[in-house]
């Protein structure tokens, strides 16, 4: 079985994003940038299914500027096999990426595609979704645990009221939540080969894909600063408080 | 020919891993090390994945082939962190790599680099009870008895010398000193050889998890081609090589911990409150912090400085004794300040001021202390002189 894994290039999460003056986005000028942390934990989880003889292959993807070419250096350092770069300097909606994922797999023919549940910078939380839409295939999202098994592998998901189990028959879609697992430090010597691992590059065009905008941001801004509590002397105070509020 | 090293693209995703392991598995684990003085066997191996014990050993022997500023960088990221994660490797790859590198025969390279650079901890004797800044009087002796050596002595102070498998030991050849130390050979002794043994571990002042130990050497025979680089009278200039590269692995420590112990005094700054503002508002504490931060950056550009030159192979004993000697000074400094930042806290081991205090106390002694430094620097400017080739 082949997985493919989708890898985004995002801001660092241990960046303080900083809003542009004009409200258009984030700037990331001069920004330290790294793999969307949910698609590490999806790389991990792919080379965990191959180290335990599921999966022959792994190929991770990235859709973005040439730079995303370290964040596919990173995926193959932590062990994939081969990546493919779909180049473009324009940003990529959900929609478009899960469409570009299709073309890719029509060709891989991927027996599980794992994507993070949503990338750090947009949070959009859509492409696998609209991919498994796409190429009507199962998904199971927000996975806390994936087994394969034969045909078929089964999701635990993270869902608000505990864990919900399904089995889906691949090819499937798996998003990944942030406890399926602690992604691997890549190595040294890993690094090292990687830098002679093949990657591809492509761009939408190659898969036909029409990348234009169908969204449009109206304003970006920076979260209010909190503002400081107080304290009160009783409970007495704190119902006369809030009552004052009107958040009772 | 100038050390190219790791391609730089490569080398620049390593320090990030490295960064990021740092930040989120070693410095979190620093305080179970501290109490139970060991590093965790599991954080070894991952320290072994991760290809730390061979960052400048040649790629043929299992290494990564970094360069001098590649190896220097990875230390000073390194060194954010507790001291002894830099401790246990640079013995490795700081003395008896480079020694082995600059002196070993290729079937000395072969037995040994592969294993060192997969994490088999290595030790350097050089220093004794009797001598330490003059190293060249050792007593420690070596003596050819058939087709075997002899060694008989004691060193002491022996970082790592509880853990290694392999150490490579100083020892006179011949009962006279000779001119440039030629009395001196160095050999390679497997700690498991007959007659060698390993004292109690020295307590410390600082250092935690890093060990130091006596080795007694009590006619331990080796076979003659135990002796570095086949070579008699060779050991001196091997050290004194090693040394060289050990120096700028200390004045890259003492970057990397004195970063530490700034962004510690300065978020504690923030914090703290005294008359009704935090602390950091007072001019006298910015004082502290800028020119902590200032003596960093010089100790920073001396580092790059001489480790690019001894890359281009230029004459560079000034400069790395100079940036070992500054670098060592100024992380003691700044950890002098960051416990007056603390005020009472910084003389409570509560607070990890006390220990950056006592840990970074030990940069101005080792591998030449400040005093052999200033000689060393002195000579060559005095050398140079005489030699017409001031600069
Ligand atoms: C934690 C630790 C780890 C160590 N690890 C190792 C190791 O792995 N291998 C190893 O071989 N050694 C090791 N050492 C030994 C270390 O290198 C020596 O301690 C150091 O070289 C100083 O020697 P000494 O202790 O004998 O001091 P001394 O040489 O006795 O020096 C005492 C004082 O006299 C000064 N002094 C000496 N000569 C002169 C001079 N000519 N002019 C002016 N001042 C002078 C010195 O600067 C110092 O201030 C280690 C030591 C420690 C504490
Ligand atoms: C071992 C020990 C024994 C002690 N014994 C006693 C005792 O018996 N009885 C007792 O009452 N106390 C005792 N103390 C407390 C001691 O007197 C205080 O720790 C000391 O006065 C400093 O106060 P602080 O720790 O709150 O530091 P802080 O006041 O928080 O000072 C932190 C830093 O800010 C600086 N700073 C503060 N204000 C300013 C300013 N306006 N401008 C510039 N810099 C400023 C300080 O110089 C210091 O560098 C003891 C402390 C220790 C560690």
């Amino acid at each position: 079985m082949k997985i493919l894994v989708p890898v985004k290039r995002v801001i660092d999460y241990n960046v303080k994003p900083r809003v542009k003056a004009d409200g258009s986005g984030v700037d990331l000028a001069n920004v330290k940038m790294s793999m969307n942390p949910f698609d590490e934990i999806a790389v991990e989880e792919a080379i965990r299914l191959k180290e335990a003889g599921k999966a022959e292959e792994i190929v991770a993807v990235s859709i973005g500027p040439a730079k995303a070419q370290e964040t596919l250096r990173t995926a193959l350092a932590m062990g994939a096999d081969r990546a493919i770069l779909v180049e473009t300097d324009e940003e990529v909606e959900p929609l478009a990426v899960a469409k570009i994922l299709k073309a890719i797999a029509a060709e891989e023919e991927p027996g599980l595609i794992m994507l993070g549940k949503q990338a750090i910078d947009d949070d959009a939380n859509q492409t696998g979704q609209m991919l498994a839409a796409l190429m009507e295939r199962p998904q199971g999202t927000f996975a806390n645990t994936v087994e394969v098994d034969g045909d078929s592998v089964t999701v635990k998901r993270e869902v608000d009221g505990g864990l919900q189990t399904v089995k889906l028959t691949m090819p499937a879609i798996v998003t990944t939540d942030l406890r399926l697992n602690e992604p691997r430090y890549a190595s040294l010597p890993n690094i090292m080969k990687a830098k002679k691992k093949p990657l591809d590059s492509k761009t939408p065009a190659d898969y036909g894909v029409d990348t234009a905008k169908r969204l449009t941001t109206t304003n970006v801004s920076e979260p209010p600063v909190r503002q400081a509590g107080e304290k009160v002397a009783d409970v007495d105070a704190l119902v006369a408080k809030i009552k004052a509020l009107g958040i009772a | 020919m100038a050390e190219h090293g790791m391609d730089q693209e490569t080398f620049g995703q390593f320090i990030e891993q490295l960064e990021r392991y740092v930040r989120e598995r070693l410095i979190p684990a620093e305080e179970d090390i501290i109490a139970n003085d060991r590093i965790p066997e599991d954080i070894l191996d991952e320290m072994r994945d991760m290809g730390l014990f061979g960052l400048t050993m040649p790629e043929e022997y299992g290494g990564a082939a970094m360069n001098t500023a590649q190896y220097v960088e990875t230390i000073r990221v390194l060194s954010y962190a507790l001291p002894a994660y830099r401790s246990i490797i640079s013995i490795n790859i700081g003395m008896v790599c480079s020694a082995l590198k600059n002196g070993g025969t290729e079937a000395q390279k072969q037995e040994w680099l592969p294993r060192l650079a997969a994490g088999e901890i290595a030790c350097f004797g050089l220093t004794e009870p009797g001598s330490g800044s003059d190293s060249a009087a050792m007593q420690t002796t070596a003596r050819m008895d058939g087709n075997e050596w002899v060694l008989n002595g004691t060193k002491r102070y022996i970082t790592n010398s509880p853990h290694a498998k392999l150490g490579l030991i100083m020892a006179r050849t011949s009962k006279e000193n000779q001119p440039k130390n030629a009395h001196v050979s160095a050999f390679l002794v497997p700690m498991d050889t007959d007659g060698v043994s390993v004292g109690k571990p020295d307590k410390k002042m600082g250092q935690s998890g890093s060990h130091i130990a006596d080795v007694m050497l009590d006619d331990v025979r080796l076979p003659a081609d135990a002796l570095l680089g086949g070579e008699e009278g060779q050991g001196f200039r091997f050290a004194m090589q090693s040394l060289d590269n050990g120096r700028l692995s200390i004045a890259a420590a003492s970057c990397g911990y004195g970063k530490r112990i700034l962004d510690t005094a300065l978020r504690y700054s923030t914090e703290r409150q005294a008359f009704g503002e935090p602390i950091s508002q007072f001019q006298l504490i910015q004082a502290m912090l800028a020119d902590s931060r200032a003596e960093l950056y010089a100790g920073e550009c001396m580092l790059r400085d001489a480790a690019a030159r001894v890359d281009a192979k230029e004459k560079s004993i000034i400069e790395a004794a100079s940036a070992k000697m500054f670098c060592s000074e100024m992380c003691n400094r700044i950890a002098d300040r960051c416990v007056q930042v603390h005020g009472g806290a910084g003389y409570l081991a509560e607070y990890e001021a006390e220990r950056f205090y006592r840990d970074s106390r030990i940069y101005t002694i080792y591998e030449g202390t400040t005093q052999i430094l200033q000689l060393v620097i002195a000579k060559n400017m005095l050398r140079d002189f005489a030699a017409g080739a001031q600069r």
